[in-house]
């Protein structure tokens, strides 16, 4: 392989390497190889892998090679390398969920229903990634497989609890990376490590063999570095499942056909109140950023009569708060503290001592929430989705900023935001806890800022309005306001 | 004024949880802090009719 070849593979995204498979301008034999020295290369440092599947993947390439010569269709994904948080099954691996406890488990006996359905569209496994313990932070500095580093600053979190999925994507190890988000797990390592991070609508995408952490607000998603790739990916993972009791019966809505219809005609409003102040202003200029571009895109072409009338408060777009957020936080909170100490409560009678340090007091003390407080989180989510189901009616699309701050260093326990000192690992998914309270659909889109740290603002829909969301993201994109550029 | 730490104890035995005697102070500190974000939670009205999902519908 030539060096013109080895920088278009580390760039490339899943649509373009495939092409470049299915053209036969390069064998998915040498994609798979060329990924696996980047690995080599960079992982070391990195820490994103837990396994790496280089015997199978290898093994994968040559049948899609052969398939090719046969001239039959090898799938959209053809030869296109990826990898997995390590709580989604991979048949003959043993599924860690980045604790020691499941190290003594079997092997998983067959693939996760999202990694057999990117198989079957021609991607090819080449590893497993690392994460928080049980999905349970913010961070993926996991005590028991090390941390994640940043690969745009290396002294820095990647985030979590998929921190493995972003970094191995923002390094450009491999295009694209399967993770899973209960209250931000997809979106704040996505909006640190500055790459794609899809949230699907809860229950859109089948979680059958995902390690489940907390079963209400659970889900899982990609992430990638083209707007293409997030709706092709998407739509690849869509439909049903018997396997996993919340996964919809509603039929798949491919969203890659939709994504240059253009933004003219939606509602696109910035979320203030409790969104707009517990931020560094870096994270709301990235949003003021978004903001104004979506602003002179749903402009262009309107004579300045029809324009709004309203006052334009942030970068453009009307305002839109959403009310009690701060309680659906808590109520998230308490939701999950709650399940995921009861999942583990076996573990945690007979072996605290083989729990992550990070997790593990937190996890004790969610077994002792009483009843009653779990419940009425339970029905408060049902109060706060209508008040947004509300808000849902007049307004197409919200904007939000991912995290409240960049990456900060790898060890720094507590972090000042707004002049208020805070704890970082709770505190980075003030913005993304409470919209996947209510299982919304959220897209982390990175917003590169030249000589600092990449920072992500949430593109925020109604429930299955993951087109929509797309559509936006790909006007963005198409400026030039958003992208996923790999160091 | 709530005694946690004694809530902590108690409850941690009626669940039959034994807590080892160094993980015993960041219980408490974590079951404060929980006790504290479930306030925002729990002192919220709701109306009779809002009832939990089984099975939750975005």
């Amino acid at each position: 392989m030539n060096a013109d070849e080895s920088k278009f593979l580390a760039g490339a995204d899943a649509v373009a390497t495939a092409s470049a498979v299915k053209s036969g301008k390069i064998t998915a034999r040498a994609v798979v190889t060329a990924a696996l020295e980047r690995i080599a290369d960079r992982d070391q440092t990195l820490n994103c892998f837990t396994a790496i599947t280089a015997e199978s993947a290898i093994a994968a390439a040559e049948k899609i090679d052969n398939s090719i010569a046969r001239h039959e269709n090898p799938g959209p994904l053809a030869g296109v390398p990826f990898a997995v948080k390590n709580l989604f099954d991979v048949g003959g691996i043993t599924t860690l969920a980045g604790s020691k406890i499941n190290a003594d488990n079997p092997p998983a006996t067959q693939d996760a229903a999202a990694v057999a359905r990117l198989k079957q569209a021609g991607a090819i496994l080449l590893g497993t990634l690392n994460m928080d313990e049980y999905a349970y932070g913010f961070v993926t500095e996991n005590s028991h497989y090390g941390p994640t580093r940043n690969p745009r600053d290396t002294a820095r979190i990647a985030g979590g609890s998929s921190g493995g999925s972003a970094a191995a994507v923002a390094a450009g190890l491999v295009p694209f990376t399967l993770g899973s988000d209960t209250n931000g797990s997809i979106r704040v390592p996505a909006a640190l490590c500055g790459v794609f991070g899809f949230k699907p609508t809860y229950g859109r995408l089948s979680r059958a063999g995902a390690y489940l952490f907390s079963s209400s607000l659970d889900c899982v998603g990609p992430f990638g570095r083209s707007i293409r790739d997030m709706a092709l990916l998407y739509d690849i993972l869509q439909g049903p499942d018997d396997r996993d009791p919340v996964c919809t019966q509603r039929p798949p809505e491919l969203c890659s056909p939709q994504l240059n219809q253009g933004i003219a005609g939606l509602r696109i409003a910035v979320a203030d109140g409790y969104f707009a102040t517990g931020a560094e202003p870096e994270a709301m200029a990235a949003v003021e950023i978004v903001a104004k571009a979506l602003t002179n895109a749903l402009n262009c072409g309107m004579e300045i009569g029809k324009i709004t009338t309203n006052p334009p408060i942030i970068g453009g777009l009307e305002t839109v708060s959403i009310p009690e957020s701060d309680r659906a936080r808590a109520a998230a909170f308490i939701i999950t503290a709650c399940e995921g100490a009861n999942l583990h409560l076996d573990n945690l009678r007979s072996r605290p001592l083989d729990f992550d340090p990070a997790t593990r007091d937190r996890f004790l003390a969610g077994t002792l929430i009483p009843a009653t407080w779990y419940v009425q989180a339970q029905r408060f989510r049902q109060w706060y989705r209508d008040r947004i189901r509300a808000i849902f009616q007049h307004t197409d699309i919200i904007l939000a900023p991912a995290t409240p701050i960049a990456a900060p260093e790898i060890g720094v326990e507590k972090m000042v935001i707004a002049g208020q000192e805070i704890l970082v690992r709770p505190n980075l998914g003030l913005f993304t806890q409470p919209l996947s309270f209510i299982g919304l659909p959220v897209l982390c889109v990175p917003v590169q800022r030249p000589g600092a740290l990449p920072l992500g603002v949430q593109i925020i829909g109604a429930p299955y309005s993951e087109a929509v969301i797309l559509r936006v993201a790909a006007v963005l994109e198409s400026q030039g306001i958003i992208c996923a550029e790999s160091i | 004024m709530i005694n946690i730490e004694e809530y902590v104890d108690r409850t941690s035995e009626l669940i039959n949880l034994p807590l080892d005697p160094e993980h015993r102070p960041g219980v408490v500190v974590n079951f404060e802090r929980i006790a504290e974000i479930a306030q925002l939670v729990t002192e919220f009205p709701l109306p009779h009719e809002i009832e939990a999902a089984p099975v939750f519908q975005p």
